[in-house]
């Protein structure tokens, strides 16, 4: 926990030091997961694949300021994608190789499985951004929303892919340390892109297009790099929940799924991805805490939004973290790490 | 194109019609590096239709305008202002969630040496850049007095700071020509005064040419060498501020004429 905790501070002072303090505990937690029960362990790899879909989103809706209704689009080509790869052309092209869901083939190959589903969603992503970011507010929700039903209605009536009753029998590669890890390798590019000078643009392009344009700033390039980006992540979340529940349908990419995450990213603090990635792991568990409730899930988080539209607690907890933060290193290093960062 | 190679900003003939309304009719001028010119007018002259014109917001309708001898016609903004223009804007327009050290970074970005692979990697080459950024950035609000408010949200300074504060990040994407759209509006005598110091220090300091519209003719009587005269979408006059305050044409377009009726204008 302590571990965990220092990461998290360590991705806000020292990214690059988040980052493999991260994927150590990524690993970590796959060699410890022996002793977990099932459930535990489903339990986590769906609160790092929701970090990495609220996390991405962030991008979009909190850095850039677009919105965006078809994240759950984009998780859908990456997860039919992969499952397409790993289900038929690997077995096909590779058939002396053992493919089962432990197998060393099928995790190694896992990688670069992932980075083809990615590149497929942002592929996707520049499809629909590209002609779309053009418009603004009302808009552009809109032509993401037609592009989400069009990717679910297209899924439904392809046969190669199951249609609408969907795939099964996807080999269970996903583990603890490839879901954590993806958590975390997420969460790094986007603090260490939100922190640089370049990152900059998202923020100037939400903040006041007009002027980010006088200033020289490639408002379009902006709007669309985000979406892109964000799209990627999304594709690579929709690869890891497919080989982690080993059955994708249509239905399970549809609006609803999409709204989630706008939830987390709300509830996170639009443009926080720290804030983001507590409310996709609160969520997740808040999820499985209101599992009886089925229907009434939905009332739930309505509410929950708008209590904390009135309360807005990101705000109250916001300066309390950094001060944290920036309180951390001369804790755990003596008084050794107190020079200041540069502002952000 | 290359008769008026010594000019950094050229406007030909440029109009600018909505429908049968038209904002500026025939309007050329030009500025020399390094120059100060003012552009006055009465309320509704085309002085922001002008600024619209020069900075991409709005195509001409006819005419053509060269910076430095390209062309800018057609471009869209941020193309323009990276052939070194950079502006301020009348209604202040900082990015209000950056604190004041961040919005004048993102006059850097369009120069950027690294793009979005080498912001996530924060390679040597990337922290070495964005060293010298964070440098350069600081010594400019040091230069303008506002480093102490480096990490304060921009929207939290007062009024006059970000005036000053939008001055400084129009200067940081260092602009041949800038354009400074009312920088003394809504500011009191004593912040008026700051003002015209800090127009002449980016001048001599800088040698940056300045383009500014300003209602306040103290001001822009004071600093500017030249100045512009618009009324109803054309050129009047143009000339020395003494010239300018004895022309018959800007006292008639300012207090209005006497006794000719339906004038031919």
């Amino acid at each position: 926990m302590t571990l965990s905790f220092s990461a998290l501070s360590a991705f806000s002072t020292k990214p690059r030091l988040g980052l493999a303090a991260g994927l150590l505990i990524a690993a970590l937690l796959q060699v410890c997961s022996a002793g977990l029960d099932p459930y535990t362990t489903q339990v986590m790899i769906f609160a790092a694949i929701n970090v990495i879909l609220a996390v991405s989103l962030n991008l979009v809706m909190g850095e850039t300021g677009q919105f965006s209704l078809c994240h759950a689009a984009f998780m859908a080509v990456g997860a039919y994608t992969s499952a397409m790869i790993t289900g038929k052309a690997l077995p096909s092209i590779l058939p002396h190789f053992q493919w089962t869901g432990s197998s060393w083939a099928s995790q190694i190959s896992f990688l670069p499985v992932l980075l083809c589903a990615g590149l497929t969603a942002a592929l996707a992503g520049l499809i629909v951004g590209g002609p779309s970011l053009r418009l603004r507010g009302d808009y552009l929700a809109m032509v993401t929303l037609g592009f989400g039903e069009i990717i679910r209605v297209l899924l439904q009536n392809t046969n190669v892919v199951g249609g609408a009753r969907g795939m099964e029998g996807i080999l269970p590669v996903t583990n603890l340390f490839w879901a954590v890890g993806g958590a975390v390798v997420t969460l790094y590019t986007m603090m260490a892109l939100v922190r640089s000078t370049y990152g900059k643009g998202f923020h100037a392009v939400r903040d006041d297009e007009i002027a980010a344009a006088a200033m020289g700033i490639d408002t379009t390039s902006f709007k669309i790099t985000a979406f892109v980006i964000g799209a990627f992540f999304a594709g690579i979340a929709g690869s890891l929940y497919a080989h982690a529940v080993e059955f994708i349908s249509p239905e399970g990419f549809n609006f609803l799924r999409s709204f989630e995450i706008i939830v987390m990213v709300i509830l996170g603090g639009m443009g926080r991805p720290v804030g983001v990635a507590v409310a996709a792991i609160l969520v997740t568990l808040l999820n499985e805490w209101l599992r009886d409730l089925s229907g009434y899930r939905m009332v739930v988080y309505a509410l929950i939004i708008i209590l904390f539209m009135i309360l807005r607690p990101g705000e109250r907890l916001a300066p309390w973290w950094r001060q944290l933060v920036s309180r951390l290193p001369s804790l755990t290093r003596g008084s050794a790490g107190t020079k200041p960062e540069i502002p952000s | 194109m290359s008769s008026m190679e010594s000019a950094l900003l050229d406007v030909r003939n440029c109009s600018l019609r909505f429908g049968g309304l038209s904002a500026l009719s025939d309007v050329s001028l030009t500025i020399n590096p390094g120059e100060l010119v003012g552009l006055i007018g009465p309320n509704g002259a085309g002085k922001t239709s002008l600024f619209n014109i020069l900075t991409g917001v709005y195509q001409p309708t006819s005419g053509e305008i060269l910076i430095e001898g390209r062309r800018s016609a057609g471009l869209p903004p941020h193309l323009i202002s990276r052939l070194g223009m950079a502006r301020t804007f009348q209604n202040i327009r900082l990015f209000g969630s950056l604190n004041v050290g961040m919005n004048v970074r993102t006059s850097f970005i369009a120069r950027l040496h690294h793009g979005l692979i080498r912001s996530v990697r924060r390679g040597r080459t990337f922290r070495a850049e964005e060293d010298r950024i964070s440098k350069e950035a600081g010594r400019l609000l040091a230069y303008f007095g506002l480093e102490e408010a480096a990490t304060r949200p921009s929207r939290s300074l007062p009024y006059g700071d970000q005036r000053r504060l939008e001055i400084v990040r129009a200067l940081a994407a260092k602009p041949r020509l800038l354009l400074l759209d009312e920088p003394a509006a809504g500011m009191n005598p004593s912040e008026k005064d700051q003002l015209r110091l800090l127009i002449a220090r980016i001048r001599t300091e800088f040698g940056t040419a300045i383009l500014l519209v300003e209602h306040d003719m103290k001001v822009v009587m004071g600093i500017c060498e030249r100045l512009i005269v618009l009324d109803q979408g054309r050129v009047i006059a143009s000339g020395t501020p003494a010239e300018i305050r004895a022309n018959p044409k800007v006292i008639a377009a300012y207090l209005g004429e006497p006794n000719k009726k339906g004038a031919d204008r």
